[in-house]
């Protein structure tokens, strides 16, 4: 599946709960099913510097395609990380760079979207398109 | 009772913004230790400035610069005497307490030399602690922390052992911003003046809620913040003793500070013009004024009666949560609890809280040594003035309680 694609089934997801609560719910669960990043990888150096909680980013590639893992110590955290990665991981490094992220505002989380939040998801998404942009250049 | 005397519903109805929602819920703010809300009467005060006599100050010939002039010194006045001031030059505006320590940090490096010590107590916010770092750098001067105990209160017998002839400063806030502790500042201040110490107070979260008299306490320097008290942001003032003032060096050079300027040499304007340079917030020292006003039209004894009565309530109220721990335990607080849940990430409780309308804060509440000490990533802070209700209480306690059950 696209990028793109996958944004839409997330946003289709989101659009079955009837409030805030729903879908704060479901994204605490999509959080606890976030598959970790492995424990030697939790270093500074991962370490994406939100103000409030801690998030860690780790990316490999495979192929040509660019694997995310992260974790955060917040859950509601954790859970928008689950959902980016959800969208970015598995991709190839151009269309990460290329992607938009317009569908964080379509599932009514636009909130965390601004960047005087202190809870690292601008700096986050960010991070992933510096990774492709990184990987890009070394497969040119 | 004292308490029957405040009329809560009727104050509440001189702050505009408590009528407003949030996330479609009636607001809840509880994040008074980061600032207050702002009365009517200090709204009224800052539009009447900028409608009818705005001009700069101690210099213009004409009427208006003269009404702002009489006006700003007015303001003064009332703060040196609801702060028990022994002159009004004493009174120093600032734009807050940290420019209030800095100014004071920035004074003693002319003054201490390598091998001084200087002590902070182990519960300052970062805006107590960082300026006197940079002093030590500057001067060679050694900083020591007084210790505190796990309900959050200075080892004073620790204190009074510290003390020698080498400390030449001490500073501590009046009351810790991220733990409500009310530290026993007049018992320190004087152990610290018979070793021929200066003491510095920093008093943004005490001055909201308890009367600090300054020749009473004896305390050299003492500082606060007019947004913490009902009064607009960028404004506060600094009193300094005058025999110290009159020491320190002055901080910014400019306008308004001088009394004679030519290439080869300046003079300084006496105090407090000394340490004013440049066109000062006028407006902002005006509606100081008229917070001070408002505040003791209701009486700090009667809103510390009744926040304490409140703190009781919520403390109870949170305690029967299971799973929260509260930080900060002092038998002498002021109306701030901050508290964790186990299992559950302080930013979580703040997200899930936000979006029920109720306003707290999370994180390290820039006293990360304070978090440190407690091996805790930060806090939930809940801090409660006179305007906050009971209600409002059991609204916090349902909030929590519904963000643990989505949390866990």
């Amino acid at each position: 599946m696209t990028i793109e694609e996958i944004q839409e089934e997330i946003v289709d997801e989101f659009a079955m709960f009837e409030d805030w609560m729903q879908r704060y719910e479901y994204m605490i669960e999509l959080g606890k099913s976030l598959p970790l990043i492995e424990e030697q990888y939790k270093t500074g150096d991962n370490i994406i510097k939100g103000c409030q909680s801690k998030v860690w980013v780790h990316a490999e590639l495979e192929d040509d395609k660019l694997i995310f893992t992260a974790d955060s110590d917040a859950i509601i955290t954790k859970g928008i990380i689950a959902i980016l990665i959800r969208a970015f991981s598995n991709q190839k490094p151009q269309d990460i760079i290329d992607a938009n992220t317009d569908f964080i505002d379509d599932i009514g989380l636009k909130e965390h979207l601004s960047p005087t939040r202190a809870n690292g998801l601008v700096s986050m998404i960010k991070q992933l398109k510096l990774y492709a942009v990184a990987y890009q250049t070394q497969l040119n | 009772m004292i308490v029957s005397t405040l009329n809560i519903q009727a104050i509440r109805k001189d702050f505009p913004i408590l009528q407003r929602t949030v996330n479609g819920k009636p607001l809840v703010y509880l994040d008074n230790a980061a600032t207050s809300q702002t009365p009517r009467q200090v709204i009224d005060a800052i539009v009447d400035y900028y409608q009818n006599y705005n001009a700069n100050i101690h210099r213009g010939v004409h009427s208006l610069s003269q009404e702002a002039t009489d006006r700003y010194e007015q303001a003064r006045v009332k703060i040196q005497s609801h702060f028990g001031a022994a002159k009004a030059h004493e009174i120093i505006f600032t734009s807050g307490t940290t420019h209030s320590i800095n100014l004071v940090a920035n004074g003693f490096t002319s003054i201490l030399k390598a091998g001084d010590e200087i002590m902070v107590s182990a519960m300052e916010h970062h805006s107590n602690i960082v300026p006197w770092q940079m002093l030590c750098e500057r001067t060679g001067a050694v900083l020591k922390v007084i210790p505190m105990n796990l309900e959050g209160e200075l080892l004073m017998s620790d204190y009074h052992q510290m003390l020698s002839d080498k400390t030449k400063l001490v500073f501590c806030n009046h009351v810790s911003n991220a733990l409500g502790t009310i530290n026993p500042i007049r018992e320190m201040i004087a152990a610290a003046h018979k070793f021929g110490a200066a003491v510095l107070i920093d008093g943004a979260q005490a001055a909201p809620h308890l009367k600090a008299d300054m020749q009473a306490l004896d305390v050299d320097f003492y500082t606060v913040s007019a947004h913490k008290m009902c009064g607009p942001t960028g404004v506060g003032a600094l009193y300094g003793k005058e025999h110290w003032l009159k020491q320190l060096p002055p901080y910014q050079g400019g306008g308004e500070m001088i009394e004679e300027v030519t290439f080869e040499r300046t003079t300084y304007a006496g105090l407090p013009h000394k340490f004013e340079a440049g066109t000062p917030n006028i407006c902002g020292g005006i509606a100081f004024g008229a917070a001070i006003d408002y505040i003791n039209s209701i009486g700090l004894e009667a809103i510390s009666h009744y926040e304490h009565e409140l703190l009781a309530y919520a403390t109870e109220q949170l305690l029967a949560v299971e799973g929260l721990k509260i930080y900060g335990t002092a038998r002498n607080k002021t109306s701030v609890i901050s508290f964790n849940i186990a299992g559950i990430h302080p930013y979580d409780i703040g997200t899930i809280l936000d979006k029920l309308g109720i306003a707290v804060r999370t994180g390290h509440h820039c006293a990360q040594p304070v978090m440190d000490f407690f091996k805790i990533p930060g806090t939930v802070r809940a801090s409660f003035s006179f305007y906050n209700t009971r209600e409002e209480v059991d609204v916090l306690v349902m909030g929590v309680r519904k963000a643990k059950q989505m949390l866990t």
